[in-house]
């Protein structure tokens, strides 16, 4: 599925590098967890993948079923099977929920050759979607983001990827600013997405996300790099000791 | 009041090439009086530093050639029921025009309307009062010379809207069409006006809104790349009347749009909106004069527009409330979004307030496409294109949200969409 070898990213404006050298290979049906300390490149590792502007790729190579990501436009990459929840989710005034929805879910269709849902059958998709998320019409209705809280902009991006279908999910800090019932309607949102070789990479803090979203590979990033990787003991260790004896151990 | 001698020497070619048609005549002398008293317009004026009045002031209509983009522009208002008055190169037309009478209206053309006694009280009066205190000199040279316009009484509720419609067929036209209006008290008329009116054109409407009148006023200019435009709307509102006007202005290489709107009678509500997209030799002007005189009145400026390729836009707009109109609730924002480092945005916002009770606010931005949202956007498989679009109607949303009417607020955002498509944003 996702193959990520020997990733080297630095910022494009000025010589800072992010990312040193990261390998990592993700199967179909997998779920894998990184960790890591603040400013490790966790993010920075999501956005070089979707295709956001800024970075400079100077060594390695991301495939998805081994077509050349880095290659690729955004949209592409999304028409692809790619998708990113965000760690910050973007309001977006004066375009409404529902129509970036629909715009969203047609444009990857029309990428990938397939017909337009019909405004019928998106309505009926949408509600039915936005239920089990306990996203309300009206929160529909508004537009992308604006005034809506942590945990409301979390789910919409739950909602939105519930909608488009990828088959590679990253959720970049899904769970944080959320409280424990937020967490369970969000992890809930992304267990109904599993199976069907769907994969997933959650960038997480806590375990406690793991303990709902159970993991089968668990890596720890640090200063641009995946560390370690283990099974979902990994994240126990984690949650226990910190980060400081993993670190130790790689110095 | 002397005029200075090269600008009386321009001002003397620019009146000798033209001729005072029939009818109005006390009008038309007494604007005439004023044009020589005022002079030509010339850049040193204050409100003519960020446009230049050269090819507005010309003896000769600069050539405007034809353009592609014009052609390709959708009908006006398709689908909408409307009565149609057709202009070309400012001549009427009258096998393209409907039969003129509609419940509720009587409408005449000024060439033809030499004894409607209440035409006679109203044409170059606004205009007349709009010169001060800021001085419009081709507005007075449009109500001395102007050969034609329609002439509308709305008695009533209006059974459908009234729709000029402007089309240009030749490259060195020149017309100067003076529209009046009057809204009796409670009477509503929406009025349409589409395309180009000629080569070169200065236009002027005047509206009376009586107590309680609603006048809705909605126009698409452009999609032809060279015409100079000038339009002018003075407008009057007695107590408790509405006056909503909205204007989408798609290239040119001259656009200048005055309004001079006066908040007479109390609890009158005034609404002025426009969006405007420009790529490359485009230069988009809105001159806006907003005075509250009445109690607990409302206006509101809402001025948008999209610039690319060095375009130039501007925005000069000012709310005037005189002593004793408490109350007063006045909004403007005027915002350009710049598509590149080679457009521009000129911006003169300005507030003069007499009364203590009252509530104005304005603002003025530039900025540049949200890079965010459109990384936001395009990650969820919309493409780079559909993004801009997106974002550039989501950025001219508060001025179409002005627009009243749905079926007409869609046919304006299908024309925004259909520039926005052709011009790679
Ligand atoms: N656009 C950027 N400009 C400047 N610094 C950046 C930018 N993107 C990332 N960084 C820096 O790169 C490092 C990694 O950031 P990030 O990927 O957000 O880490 P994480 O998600 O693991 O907390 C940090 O030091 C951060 O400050
Ligand atoms: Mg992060």
């Amino acid at each position: 599925m996702l193959n990520i070898s020997n990733l080297h990213v630095k910022l494009e404006e000025e010589d800072k590098q992010i990312l040193r050298g990261v390998d990592l290979a993700i199967g179909p049906g997998e779920v894998h967890a990184i960790m890591g300390p603040n400013g490790s490149g966790k993010s920075t590792l999501s956005y070089v993948l979707s295709g956001r502007g800024g970075y400079t790729v100077t060594e390695g190579t991301a495939t998805l079923d081994d077509v050349d990501l880095l290659g690729m436009e955004p949209e592409q990459r999304a028409a692809a099977g790619l998708f990113l929840a965000f760690q910050y989710p973007v309001e977006i005034p004066g375009v409404g929920n529902m129509t970036f929805l629909r715009t969203a879910l047609n444009s990857q269709r029309k990428l990938r050759g397939e017909r337009e849902i019909s405004a019928g059958d998106f309505l009926k998709l949408v509600r039915e979607k936005a239920k089990g998320l306990k996203i309300d019409a009206d929160m529909l209705k508004r537009p992308v983001n604006v005034g809506f809280s942590g945990g409301e902009k979390k789910r919409n991006e739950i909602l939105q990827m519930a909608m488009l279908e990828p088959r590679m999910c990253i959720l970049d800090e899904t769970d944080s600013g959320l409280d424990v019932d937020a967490m369970k309607l969000v992890a809930d949102g992304v267990n109904a997405l599993r199976g069907a070789g769907r994969s997933f990479l959650v960038i997480t803090h806590y375990q406690r996300l793991l303990d709902h979203i159970a993991p089968d590979v668990v890596h720890i990033m640090a200063a641009g790099r995946i560390i370690r990787s283990g099974g979902p003991d990994l994240a126990l260790q984690v949650e226990n000791n910190g980060y400081a004896d993993l670190l130790a151990g790689a110095a | 009041m002397s005029v200075a001698r090269p600008k009386q020497d321009a001002l003397d070619a620019r009146l000798a090439s033209l001729v005072v048609p029939d009818g109005f005549d006390p009008a038309r002398a007494s604007a005439l009086a004023r044009v020589r008293a005022m002079g030509l317009p010339g850049r040193r004026d204050e409100y003519w530093r960020y446009t230049d009045p050269a090819d507005l002031n010309a003896v000769a209509t600069p050539y405007a050639a034809r353009s592609a983009d014009a052609e390709n522009e959708p009908a006006p208002f398709g689908g909408i029921d409307q009565l149609k008055i057709v202009f070309v190169d400012g001549v009427f037309d009258a096998e393209a025009s409907d039969d003129l009478t509609l419940s509720g209206v009587e409408i005449a053309r000024l060439s033809e309307a030499v004894d409607m006694s209440w035409a006679q009280d109203l044409y170059g009066s606004l205009e007349a009062r709009g010169q001060t205190p800021v001085q419009r000199p081709l507005a007075a040279i449009n109500t001395a010379f102007a050969t034609d316009g329609v002439l509308i009484r709305v008695t009533g509720q209006a059974a459908r809207p009234v729709s000029i419609v402007y089309t240009r067929n030749s490259e060195t036209s020149d017309a100067m069409l003076h529209h009046c209006i009057h809204l009796d008290a409670g009477a509503e008329l929406t009025l349409l006006e589409s395309g180009t009116v000629a080569a070169r054109s200065c236009s002027v409407m005047e509206v009376e809104v009586s107590a309680g009148a609603r006048f809705h006023h909605i126009r698409t200019q452009g999609r032809d790349h060279d015409p100079r435009t000038l339009t002018h709307i003075f407008a009057r509102l007695a107590s408790g009347a509405m006056f909503k006007s909205f204007t989408m202005t798609a290239n040119g290489i001259l656009t200048r749009n005055e309004a001079v709107l006066e908040l007479v009678g109390d609890d009158a509500v005034a609404h002025l909106a426009g969006a405007a997209l420009g790529d490359g030799a485009f230069h988009h002007d809105d001159t806006v004069f907003v005075t509250h005189q009445g109690l607990r009145c409302e206006s509101r400026q809402v001025f948008k527009k999209v610039l690319k390729n060095g375009a130039v836009g501007v925005f000069q707009g000012k709310i005037l409330v005189k002593p004793g109109a408490q109350k007063t609730d006045g909004y403007q924002i005027s915002q350009a979004l710049l598509l590149d480092d080679d457009s521009q945005f000129l911006a003169k916002p300005e507030l003069e307030i007499y009364a203590d009770d009252v509530k104005c606010s304005h603002g003025s931005t530039s900025g540049a496409i949200d890079e965010t949202a459109l990384f936001y956007l395009r990650s969820r498989g919309v493409s780079l294109k559909a993004a801009q679009a997106l974002l550039v109607l989501a950025f001219l949303a508060e001025a179409i949200s002005e627009i009243a009417d749905e079926a007409l607020a869609e046919d304006i955002r299908s024309r925004l969409e259909s520039w926005l498509a052709g011009h790679g944003a």
